[in-house]
């Protein structure tokens, strides 16, 4: 059965994280070859992922290990 | 159990999660002596996690100065109860736990009311998402991140994700936390974990490309092209 662009974005998150099944990943990858549109979905997802999942992006606050370590030494310090 | 990550998202993060796992043995050792009196090593010990738990946190509380004080008490309480840490569960998705309870604390200190139910979207399990289609997708260098307003964009795009979303996004894609490991950290279950995952990723592609595709250069043009 020829499979719908539809019922490809459906799956496009387990396919990322290559959870389908065998069969049904062998459909989306048939249907990938020929369909531009959901090929266009499935990279734009994936880029979108790197990017937002580079340390870049959510940077830490300025000086924050040094104070979380600061912190965490009073602390230290009391238990001993 | 397998642990699946997001192909390309592995392949930039594989160093640092290479050296995480690497230090498995001495993590249980460093636990050990800490817990005998060998205090000074707790700071070795959370060194690889203080990313972790900031984002954890902030992925609660949507709050930068909120989201140090909150990674600070959570660490200060994973020291606190190092005791109670079986090791049943890894030592980080133990502390994930420890800095989500920590980021839902705040928020209902902040709110004074329930959190989660109000930011529950209305959508159906069955709900349909329509990403935003295109056909000429390239792909964006990552040297794109270099500029502001492309951060600024991927930043308020997850912001503005809804809270049981954005918190499953941080852990699952930000933070690469297994399927199960999402789940214990926020008590849900591991099928809340892959629909929500879905809807998160489907909302940033719907919100995203328009914008990434209006930034990206035509084909071939990109190096040349000041930023």
């Amino acid at each position: 059965m020829k499979l719908e662009c539809k019922h490809v974005w459906e799956h496009i998150s387990e396919y990322i994280d290559q959870t389908v099944d065998a069969k049904l990943r062998e459909e989306i990858e048939k249907h990938l070859e020929h369909c531009e549109i959901c090929s266009a979905v499935l990279d734009s997802t994936r880029n979108i992922l790197v990017l937002t999942a580079d340390g870049r992006t959510f940077e830490l606050p300025v000086g924050y290990s040094e104070r979380l370590h600061e912190r965490l030494e009073e602390e230290l310090k009391k238990k001993k | 159990m397998t642990v699946r990550r997001v192909v390309s998202a592995t392949k930039v993060r594989r160093d640092e999660q290479g050296t995480m796992e690497t230090r498995g043995t001495t993590e249980a050792e460093l636990i050990s002596r800490i817990l005998v009196g060998e205090t000074e090593l707790f700071h070795e010990l959370i060194r690889p996690y203080e990313r972790m738990v900031y984002m954890t946190v902030f992925s609660v509380v949507k709050n930068e100065a909120e989201a140090e004080d909150g990674a600070q008490e959570a660490m200060i309480s994973a020291y606190r109860h190092l005791a109670s840490f079986r090791g049943d569960a890894k030592f980080s998705t133990w502390l994930v736990t420890i800095a989500i309870n920590e980021g839902r604390k705040r928020l209902r200190k902040a709110k004074r009311a329930a959190e989660e139910s109000i930011d529950e979207p209305t959508e159906g399990l069955e709900g349909e998402f329509t990403p935003a289609l295109l056909t000429d997708w390239r792909e964006i260098p990552s040297e794109a991140l270099e500029r502001k307003e492309l951060r600024e964009a991927l930043r308020t795009a997850v912001a503005e994700l809804p809270d049981i979303y954005r918190q499953v996004f941080t852990l699952r894609d930000l933070e690469e936390l297994n399927v199960e490991e999402t789940a214990r950290a926020l008590g849900i279950q591991p099928g809340a974990v892959k629909v929500r995952l879905h809807r998160a990723r489907m909302m940033l592609q719907k919100r995203l490309v328009p914008f990434l595709k209006a930034t990206a250069p035509s084909r071939g043009r990109w190096f040349g092209r000041a930023l």
